[in-house]
């Protein structure tokens, strides 16, 4: 509705169309607002303007029309509230299935990285109707990834990862803005994303280098610094086994149990004494510094790899990822 | 704060101007205090959240820190510091008396027992100096990762630890250096008497100010120096 | 008709004593006021330039102007100057210390000399700015977020942050003797229940002012000693967590706008009053959604934080209780517009920035509806939606109250009128250039303008452009009441005692006032507004 009013943004993904609803209810609540007020003000200036002999007449108040007016408006709040929180609870929630893309913000560029490998700087291609989940860290500042046609903004923070997705719906291109202030060339550390339909998508995907799934350089990776040496398949190594770690709760020495996600593989790696899986000692050398971000991006999704996939994809048939699927127990 | 005594009014030292009996004036200055010293709660409040949050973060960094302090230093300066709200105390009580003499001696016992706590102060910022405690360039906590084997510490999250320690007590060391140089003027206004039984405001205001420093480091000190300090395994 | 000859003769505050140093050590709360004025029309006119540089640069989507480093240190210090040095003392520091004691029936606050020590850490605050601004700037936003301030900006942070810590520390001082002389020092009869609304509106000002500044001044403190000792408290590569600074500072900087906007809901109690003869409608409710503002304005601070990182949990409580927030500024509009029912209504200068405040201050405060909802937010969080939101409160709510207030009480002030056409264009030059400049920014965001850009898509420019040519003729309408109120001191026409015909002690002594502001002191025996027993003045006093 209202595509060509250069009032909003078009639309591109699926949430744009809620979010743009809501707006338009909050601009006509709003308008109705200022029109009741401002010609009640209008009515009462003229109406009540000072005349000879006129007195003004003195009212204390009324608490039935405070109360009214407070209520009302309390439940107009709690609507809008509400609504508000359905549609934000659904741009946090990234579907099951979602194909990942890796995003590295530093001052200042995107870089971002496919699950089936392609490597882009500034630029995101994605096929039509597909949900796709960005785990996005920084290398310095506070960024953040900003697509005005599909609603979506997400701070990127520097020593953990955020999550953001979409699913796009229109082919074209679009602006991709940071949007947390980050220094000297913040307004130059834009992009675009450019939305395809499926078939063009494949033709893109298949043309690009044939560096391999991020998974898969993970796995290289993975063997290169020696994690193997402890991180057994099996019950013998000195650190634990990390096939079908993620997504699983895992219980730690101090009693805690915390859920394995992308922020946990991190720190573990980073930062392996802040949590020590019970039953296991604290020997795990630290690797601050020894590997970048997007070592780390490969890493983790090479040990998300070894997890299953997660089942009831929330895309449309036809719509999952092609390339490289992800690999059940590897070893 | 205070009043801090500046040029005589044409009424005299006591009752201000603007005021219309000395009883309005002595509840102002009382209630200008209180919420002065609620004030300085949400100061500290902002550095006690943070080191709430990184407490719980970095228990055991957290932890190794405050063994590394030295507990009796931190006692004695605790035990100094209820001495010296005591002196508070009892002067604030001569003053009612109007006992001058006792009052000057209770003022500059005050001052001595803050010397006293200062003092002890910068011994413990020495040592850490000569541990490589200080966070900054020179930051080095090879010795505790050494003493504590048995849980593994973060070099980087010590420093946290540290950083905190630093700027707390660092910043109460610097409301002790203003309370004593109130106290400082408080002696000398007492010696020359100006604070009898009907005027003692100023001595009560000082105290309330000294009393909450003292608090605070009654706070500081279990969040800082008690943190484990059972036998290790 | 007062002549000048028998203004000279009779003292009042003005010219009880001349020279430097009875100015420079006054305690009369009178005359720090005027002090205040000077220094924070100073630096609006700092931060106004700044400003006006910004929007130059906006003309084109090219950055063409000045360098990106230069912009970036030109919002940055528009932001700080105008927040804490123009608005966050304007309305408390000369109004407030101007009426506040005269509205209560006292001779003075209740600490005189700590008045003054809080105009003296104002202008060091201010001095150290300047001197920040002249050796360089600073670049990291109003907002100083970290890690990039503690350890990525190149420029004068740590001098900065001292300033600002300095001011809010002259900010505490003024509330605490706001509080102090509001609870000690009421005239006999003055009861809770008949102080002006002003009164009660900076009351809950004070509270926010004492109790949220300490936190901003914990929190700069660290990032001063984080940046000068390399400590690592915010800080991720060591294991410090940028979003507590975020927590902190918001702690502070969300009443902050509350600190900001009620003393201009102040002004605006007061000013319909007078100009509908009437008492303001529900006087209860007015007061106590003052206290409630206060008090709801320290729970919502999370509100700048939707997509910062804080859990969902988090963002849904913060959301509500923004809500919950939005009702006492609501009911004091409708209050207002209440008052007018019935009344009987003269369209002064004073009255016209009142119309003027309603509208825009109901805009900013809808557009705020949208800002609370988590899922509108996270579209235009850090958009041209934001700077146009704030700025309809901060700049159409509060600086037209402040400007209101100005011509309100100026013939108290000052002894004289100011020239009332001059100040009628003036408001309504004030009105229009506003709503030029900011209206465009509201669609400017929703169609995904970042803020704080040097340089910006072509497709944004027109509304830009349009921006730009309305901050003109808002410029011209804010240097107009400088001009004609210096003229205004020397021949502007004398003022009576009470020209409105307004209630309120201040009206009751002469204008200007005595130095202990009353012969006698005075005895209340009637309630707030009592306009039925006050005769209108015969004609308002115009310029013919």
């Amino acid at each position: 509705m209202f595509e060509n009013l250069p009032l909003w943004p078009v639309r591109a993904s699926s949430g744009a169309g809620n979010v743009d609803a809501l707006y338009i209810f909050l601009l006509a609540l709003s308008a109705f607002m200022c029109a009741a007020i401002f010609t009640m003000i209008l009515v009462f200036a003229t109406k009540y303007r000072r005349r000879r002999g006129v007195e003004a007449e003195q009212i204390e108040g009324s608490s039935a029309l405070e109360i009214t007016w407070s209520i009302i408006p309390l439940g107009i709040f709690m609507v809008i509230f509400l609504w508000g929180a359905v549609i934000y609870f659904h741009e946090r929630t990234p579907p099951r299935g979602a194909s990942e893309v890796y995003v590295v913000a530093k001052q200042w560029m995107w870089k971002l990285q496919h699950q089936e490998g392609p490597r882009e700087i500034n630029e995101l291609h994605v096929p039509v109707g597909r949900d796709v989940k960005l785990i996005m860290t920084s290398q310095d500042v506070i960024h953040s990834f900003y697509v005005p046609a599909f609603r979506i903004k997400q701070d990127v923070l520097p020593g953990r990862y955020s999550t953001a997705w979409f699913r796009a719906t229109k082919p074209g291109v679009y602006h991709l803005f940071c949007s947390q202030y980050c220094g000297t060339m913040h307004s130059g550390m834009i992009g675009q994303v450019t939305v395809m339909e499926p078939a063009q998508y494949e033709a893109w995907l298949s043309g690009g280098s044939t560096t391999g799934s991020l998974a898969a350089s993970g796995e290289s990776l993975f063997q290169q610094l020696g994690c193997p040496t402890c991180h057994r398949s099996d019950t013998q190594g000195r650190g634990p086994n990390l096939v079908g770690v993620f997504g699983k709760p895992v219980q730690l020495e101090d009693g805690r149990t915390v859920m394995a996600d992308e922020n946990y593989i991190r720190e573990s790696i980073l930062s392996p004494s802040a949590k020590i899986v019970s039953g296991f000692k604290p020997i795990m050398p630290v690797f601050q510094g020894l590997v970048g971000e997007e070592q780390l991006n490969a890493l983790v999704a090479y040990i998300k790899s070894l997890s299953p996939a997660p089942s009831g994809a929330a895309g449309k048939p036809g719509s999952g990822p092609t390339g490289t699927r992800l690999q059940n127990v590897k070893e | 704060m205070s009043d801090s005594p500046v040029a005589v009014e044409q009424h005299g030292p006591e009752l201000l101007h603007h005021f219309v009996d000395a009883e309005q004036q002595r509840d102002a200055a009382s209630l200008g205090m209180w919420l002065f010293l609620a004030t300085e709660i949400m100061f500290f409040g902002g550095m006690f959240c943070a080191y709430l949050i990184y407490r719980f973060w970095y228990y055991n960094e957290f932890a190794a820190g405050s063994r590394s302090l030295d507990i009796w230093l931190g006692t004695i300066n605790t035990a100094v510091l209820i001495c010296s709200s005591l002196t508070v105390a009892l002067g604030v009580r001569a003053a009612q008396m109007g006992k001058r003499k006792l009052l000057v001696i209770l003022l500059l016992l005050t001052i001595v027992f803050g010397f006293a706590f200062l003092g002890i102060k910068g011994v413990e910022w020495y040592d850490k100096y000569k541990e490589h405690h200080i966070p900054g360039p020179s930051f080095n906590v090879d010795d505790l990762v050494k003493a504590y084997p048995q849980i593994h510490i973060d070099q980087q999250h010590e420093q946290i630890y540290f950083s905190l320690y630093f700027a707390m007590t660092g910043l109460h060391a610097l409301h002790m250096i203003i309370g004593v140089g109130i106290f400082a003027f408080l002696t000398y206004y007492a010696w020359k008497g100006r604070y009898t039984p009907k005027y003692y405001t100023p001595i009560e205001m000082g105290g309330l100010y000294w009393h909450f420093v003292d608090i605070i480091w009654i706070y500081l000190f279990p969040l800082l120096y008690l943190i484990d300090r059972k036998p290790l395994r | 008709m007062a002549t000048a000859a028998v203004v000279a003769e009779r003292e009042h505050y003005l010219n009880k004593e001349y020279g430097i140093r009875s100015w420079l050590l006054t305690t009369d709360h009178k005359r720090i006021a005027l002090l205040y004025l000077i220094s924070i029309t100073f630096f609006f006119f700092v931060g106004g330039f700044f400003a006006l540089l910004i929007r130059l640069e906006l003309l084109t989507p090219a950055g063409d102007l000045v360098q990106a480093d230069t912009y970036n240190k030109l919002f940055s210090m528009h932001g700080q100057v105008m927040i804490f040095f123009f608005l966050i003392p304007s309305i408390p520091a000369v109004l407030g210390n101007f009426l506040v004691p005269l509205m209560i029936g006292a001779k003075d606050l209740a600490f005189p000399r700590i008045n003054l020590l809080s105009w003296y850490l104002y202008m060091i605050a201010g001095l150290i700015y300047i001197h920040c601004i002249v050796t360089g700037g600073v670049d990291t936003g109003w907002t100083f977020y970290t890690p990039f301030s503690t350890a990525f900006s190149n420029t004068r942070v740590i001098e900065a942050g001292i300033a600002i810590f300095v001011a809010g520390f002259s900010s505490i001082l003024t509330g605490l003797n706001f509080v102090v002389t509001i609870h000690r020092m009421r005239a006999p009869g003055m009861t809770w229940s008949r102080l002006p609304l002003f009164i009660w509106a900076h009351y809950a000002t004070s509270i926010i002012q004492l109790l949220g500044t300490p936190v901003l001044a914990i929190t700069l403190l660290l990032v001063v000693f984080e940046r000068a000792f390399n400590l690592g408290i915010f800080d991720p590569t060591r294991g410090g967590d940028p979003l507590l600074f975020q927590h902190l500072f918001w702690f502070y900087s969300h009443p902050a706008v509350y600190i900001m906007i009620l003393p201009a809901m102040a002004v605006e109690s007061e000013v319909v009053a007078c100009f509908t003869r009437k008492r303001i409608f529900g006087y209860n409710f007015v007061a106590m959604s003052s206290i409630a503002i206060a008090v709801f304005g320290f729970l919502v601070w999370a509100h700048h934080m939707f997509v910062a990182g804080i859990s969902l949990y988090a963002a849904l409580v913060f959301s509500i209780l923004s809500y919950l927030v939005a009702v006492p500024s609501a009911i004091k509009v409708f209050n207002w517009t209440a008052t007018m029912y019935k009344g009987s209504i003269s369209f002064t200068t004073p009255m016209l920035y009142a119309f003027g405040f309603i509208g825009l201050f109901t805009m900013g405060g809808l557009t705020g509806l949208f800002l609370a909802c988590l899922g509108i937010d996270v579209h235009v969080h850090d958009t041209y939606f934001i700077i146009a939101h704030f700025h309809y409160i901060m700049v159409g709510g509060a600086v037209m109250g402040y400007l209101g207030g100005l011509h309100f009480w100026w013939p108290k002030i000052s002894g004289r009128m100011y020239p009332e056409a001059w100040g009628r264009l003036a408001a309504m030059l004030v009105f229009v250039g506003f709503n030029l400049t900011f209206f465009p920014q509201f669609i400017l965001g929703y169609m995904g303008m970042p803020r704080r850009y040097w340089q910006y898509p072509p497709e944004f420019q027109v509304l830009n452009v349009l921006s730009t040519a309305g901050s003109t003729v808002l410029a011209v309408g804010y240097v107009l009441p400088m001009v004609y109120f210096l003229w205004s001191m020397r021949y502007g026409k004398i003022a009576e005692d009470n020209p409105w015909g307004a209630a309120g002690l201040e009206w009751k002594t002469s204008s200007p006032p005595p130095t202990f502001n009353f012969d006698e002191e005075p005895e209340v025996t009637w309630e707030a507004y009592n306009y039925e027993q006050i005769p209108a003045p015969a004609e308002v006093p115009v310029e013919r």
